[in-house]
């Protein structure tokens, strides 16, 4: 790992806890339009809410439409931020330390939005507590054997998981915070935060101890969460959904979009407040592979849902694949799917591209898109022309479907300038180990 | 520690120097406080293997069992529903939530059992009262010997780690 040369553990702590304490203008500025962007999605949601999802552009038999597309591609986003976490602690990739932190972040801003969205399509949200298993007056339990309640918990488990194996990363960090920070007052805020954290032995024994175990409790919800939501579509008999290999295709799928979003944070944030040194080209690089890799994946699955609905025989599911997607009202979209979550990624075979911010960020940006709409093509494709042509329906979003989407995008930046702003975005004192380390190996070697 | 002899070094090495010699003299109840886990301390602090994983185990259990157990009472017991003919005690089906539960039930013993076992939120310790303490957080290095150690003499302790040229000594105690 590159570390700056003459900067001290102390020079190197408040560097990275500096963006805290003063906010820049910009920073005031893109608050602002997220802000403003948050309103209009709590907008279109009090209108929904208020009116009824008859304002959404959903019918039957699209009775499935924004609200589970952008479930489900938020809650893909989120899975990077875990597959960072935990699967790269528990292999040793050092190299996460740089960026676990604002990944992590990321899973539970995209997971916050990813939750919204089934409460909303319920059309009825305030009955949302009728998916928890308690004992009713009403005599009436949750019934297991359907995919929502196993979506309700897969999604509520993440959600604490991540949120608290986010906070025990947090708290050594929070504890240098309340050391730095200038004033009573927020020393006194991060010092409750920080819970009374000392850096003792003892306390870092079992810290260590605890911190793994989560991430090897985190790591299998990388697989699983996704699992259960494909769940939601296989489990059904609708020709574009029933099909085995949607669990392994839903889970790499979501670390791709999420790879592609950790690198639309990463590549600003690392110009913006200097972070070259952390977020280094052997981050970047590593990121364009497993990009590569994941879209390799997802064009297997492709590849495979696509010959299997041939090989089946079965007509509808051969019209479903081979003339409704490709031919169909849809194709444009289908296409344009295929180009960003295909083609686009084949660019990350050279190097130079790899290590490239402008093409990381750009080829991001589309990737994102392209996941967006493979759920538009997994969902509404295969409802809009199901067995019977007679009850076709062309299906069409209306405005406040798009005013729920980019509002939902833009309290998902909210809550990541919020983080920025609040919290040390990077894991210092992670950080501060592995420079330690590195520096009493190379004294090691210097030795004779 | 909450009164004792705690000395200040400028590196985790110094700790780890520390940590021995007093070790060697005798010493039991030592403690560090670092700004990272330095590895190689938790030997020296006598620090045996944790017994947090146990309990986390006990919970992921735990969590199995009431995950399966509710679905079971309420799909099965309370309220039966025959949906397609499928049997109404559907293994298959209650695993899913059983997993989640599993997973749930460790990692919350995981990170509320550390709390518990490390005595916080503790948000006032005596070692905070010390001056520039502060920066054990950041980029110093803290030893200490605890006044309940049996061997404990304030002054042969403060000798003793005077003798390994640290930045300073303190003694802290619990009405400070």
């Amino acid at each position: 790992m590159a570390t700056a040369v003459g900067s001290g553990p102390a020079q190197f702590t408040d560097r990275l806890l500096a963006p805290a304490w003063t906010p820049s203008r910009v920073w005031w500025v893109l608050f602002g339009v997220s802000g403003a962007g948050t309103l209009v999605l709590a907008g279109a949601v009090a209108y929904t809410v208020a009116t009824g999802i008859g304002v959404w552009g959903n019918n039957i038999p699209v009775a499935w439409a924004y609200a589970i597309i952008n479930f489900v591609w938020w809650i893909g986003i989120g899975h990077a931020g875990t597959f960072i976490s935990a699967f790269l602690l528990l292999f040793h990739q050092r190299w996460r330390s740089s960026i676990n932190r604002v990944a992590e972040a990321m899973t539970l801003f995209a997971l916050v939005n990813a939750g919204l969205f089934p409460l909303l399509h319920l059309g009825r949200p305030w009955f949302f507590y009728w998916l928890i298993p308690y004992p009713t007056r009403m005599g009436v339990w949750p019934q297991f054997k359907s995919a929502l309640p196993w979506d309700a918990a897969a999604v509520a488990t993440y959600f604490t998981v991540s949120l608290l194996f986010w906070y025990l990363g947090l708290v050594p960090d929070l504890a240098a915070a309340r050391d730095r920070a200038p004033g009573r007052t927020r020393r006194r805020i991060y010092g409750v935060f920080a819970l009374g954290w000392r850096g003792a032995g003892r306390q870092w024994h079992q810290y260590r101890v605890a911190y793994l175990v989560l991430a090897g409790l985190a790591a299998p919800l990388v697989i699983s969460v996704h699992s259960i939501v494909s769940l939601d579509f296989a489990i059904s008999q609708l020709p574009g959904w029933h099909s085995t290999i949607f669990p392994p295709y839903f889970v790499a799928g979501a670390i791709y979009s999420g790879f592609a979003m950790v690198l639309l944070l990463l590549i600003p944030l690392r110009r913006a407040f200097r972070l070259e040194d952390l977020i280094t080209e052997r981050h970047l690089d590593n990121m364009a592979k497993l990009l590569l890799a994941m879209a390799w994946m997802l064009i297997y699955s492709y590849v495979v849902e696509t010959f299997m609905a041939w090989y089946s025989g079965n007509a509808y599911e051969r019209y479903t694949y081979l003339v409704e997607r490709p031919l169909g009202p849809y194709a444009w979209i289908f296409w344009g799917m295929l180009t960003a979550n295909v083609v686009v990624p084949q660019l990350f075979w050279w190097r130079r591209l790899r290590v490239s911010p402008p093409v990381l960020f750009a080829a991001s940006l589309l990737i994102l898109a392209g996941m967006w709409t493979e759920r538009f093509i997994i969902i509404v494709t295969s409802l809009n022309r199901d067995f019977l042509p007679s009850s076709w329906h062309f299906y069409a979003p209306t405005w406040v479907d798009w005013s729920i989407l980019f509002g939902s995008v833009a309290f998902f930046f909210l809550l990541f300038f919020l983080f920025l702003r609040f919290v040390p975005m990077v894991a210092i004192s992670e950080l501060k180990q592995q420079r330690h380390e590195a520096s009493a190996a190379a004294a090691a070697v210097a030795a004779p | 520690m909450k009164a004792g002899v705690l000395a200040e070094f400028p590196s985790a090495e110094g700790v780890l120097e520390a940590l021995a010699v007093l070790r060697r003299n005798g010493y039991r109840r030592l403690e560090s406080y670092t700004p990272y886990p330095v590895e190689g301390a938790d030997d020296r602090l006598g620090l045996g293997r944790s017994r947090l994983p146990r309990f986390i185990f006990a919970g992921g259990v735990l969590g199995a069992i009431l995950g399966y157990g509710i679905q079971w009472y309420a799909n099965v017991w309370d309220y039966p529903q025959s949906i397609g003919g499928r049997p109404v005690h559907a293994v298959a089906a209650f695993i899913p939530a059983t997993f989640e539960a599993t997973v749930l039930g460790a990692a919350l013993v995981a990170f509320f059992g550390l709390f518990v076992a490390l005595r916080l939120p503790e948000l006032w310790h005596p070692v905070f009262e010390i001056d520039g303490f502060e920066r054990a957080s950041v980029d110093r290095f803290w030893v200490g010997v605890d006044a309940r150690d049996r061997r404990f003499d304030d002054r042969k302790v403060t000798g003793l780690l005077e003798g390994l040229h640290p930045l300073r000594v303190v003694p802290i105690a619990e009405d400070a």
